[in-house]
């Protein structure tokens, strides 16, 4: 029952509190703590608390992989804007194959296409994504597998 | 500064509405308003700053929980007919 | 002179953010069908409320504010790919055609 996942989630639910609360007395505070283990209990006694809702083994690669995606993001920021503004797209719509075992690491990979501008996963079936792209360039960024080979590396986790 | 970046929101705030006007299909506009939604959190704490009241930024992130709610909320609706309830 | 260059810095990054929206909305407007305007979308999604709101923590120092902005864009980066996403996919469920060639065999 306490193990990482449970102590996890209390923790991000406590900073959560904290960020919202604004007042730091004794009372408050232990308010705070009593009702964030509250979550945490009908979250256990719901079965919710499970390897969807907290991705433990992402943890050690996660601020890797963020930083690798926040460049990645800018990078095609900037060449999304200069296809919308040199009016060049040539939308194509293609599928590709992704070689995550489990689902989170799927919905991790689907969520990364989708948030670089310039790709879209528009329909997800077992392994085999639809995308949608906004020039050939878009496409074959997808298409080289550069994403989805780090996302396979961030899902084996340590 | 900060009356020159609200100005800028507004000004991109219209482009956007023409688009949620023009349509063609429910998604553009559905697409539209959530992007007007982002605008608006933008703009509710860059006008907090303006005022130099920074407190602001509570509204926009409950304005941010139920433009994410509302967008999906709808497209549920849109899809299925129900929210859930038979 | 510290102050000065946060300054600068700051209003170099509600420049930029401001540039990518406004382009992100003439992109909702002047790109041909639903699929390639969600990548306008996505624009103001990512680098424009990204850049406003680094510019709006370089502005307001080191307190609680910052950390609710930091919350901010943390979640608009989590639910943003979520809406897209979903109005993609049904859009495609509900028999929009993209404008554009189609490679290969898709669903």
């Amino acid at each position: 029952m306490i193990n990482s996942k449970s102590i996890s989630l209390f923790f991000s639910l406590f900073g959560f509190w904290l960020l919202m609360s604004g007042h730091y007395t004794v009372l408050i505070t232990s308010l705070g703590v009593v009702s964030c283990l509250l979550c945490v209990y009908l979250t256990i006694k719901g079965n919710f608390l499970d390897n969807e809702t907290i991705p433990i083994y992402f943890f050690p690669r996660l601020i890797q992989y963020t930083i690798w995606l926040i460049k990645e993001i800018f990078m095609s920021n900037i060449t999304t804007a200069k296809v919308i503004l040199s009016k060049s797209e040539e939308p194509e719509l293609f599928s590709v194959k992704a070689t995550q075992k489990t689902n989170e690491g799927k919905v991790t990979y689907a969520n990364s296409i989708t948030l670089t501008p310039g790709t879209v996963t528009t329909q997800i079936k077992d392994n085999v994504f639809e995308v949608h792209a906004l020039t050939k360039e878009f496409g074959d960024d997808v298409r080289s597998s550069e994403m989805d080979r780090m996302v396979t590396w961030l899902e084996k986790g340590k | 500064m900060f009356l020159a970046v609200l100005i800028a929101l507004a000004i991109s705030f219209l482009l956007i509405l023409v688009r949620l006007v023009m349509g063609r299909t429910t998604f553009d506009r559905i697409l539209a308003a959530n992007s007007i939604g982002t605008l608006i959190v933008l703009g509710i704490s860059v006008h907090g700053f303006y005022m130099g009241r920074p407190e602001f930024i509570d509204i926009s992130i409950v304005y941010a929980l139920i433009n994410f709610i509302g967008t999906v909320a709808v497209l549920k609706l849109f899809d299925k007919g129900t929210l859930g309830d038979k | 002179m510290l102050d000065i260059s946060i300054e600068i810095i700051s209003i170099i990054s509600f420049v930029v953010g401001v540039f990518f929206i406004l382009t992100g909305s003439i992109g909702l407007i002047r790109l041909p069908d639903v699929f390639s305007r969600i990548h306008a979308a996505g624009m103001i999604d990512t680098a424009g409320a990204s850049f406003v709101i680094l510019g709006m923590i370089l502005q307001s120092g080191f307190s609680l504010i910052t950390a609710k902005l930091v919350f901010i864009g943390i979640f608009i980066f989590f639910t943003s790919p979520i809406t897209g996403h979903v109005t993609a996919n049904l859009a495609r469920k509900k028999g929009v055609n993209p404008v554009g060639k189609t490679k290969g065999k898709t669903l």
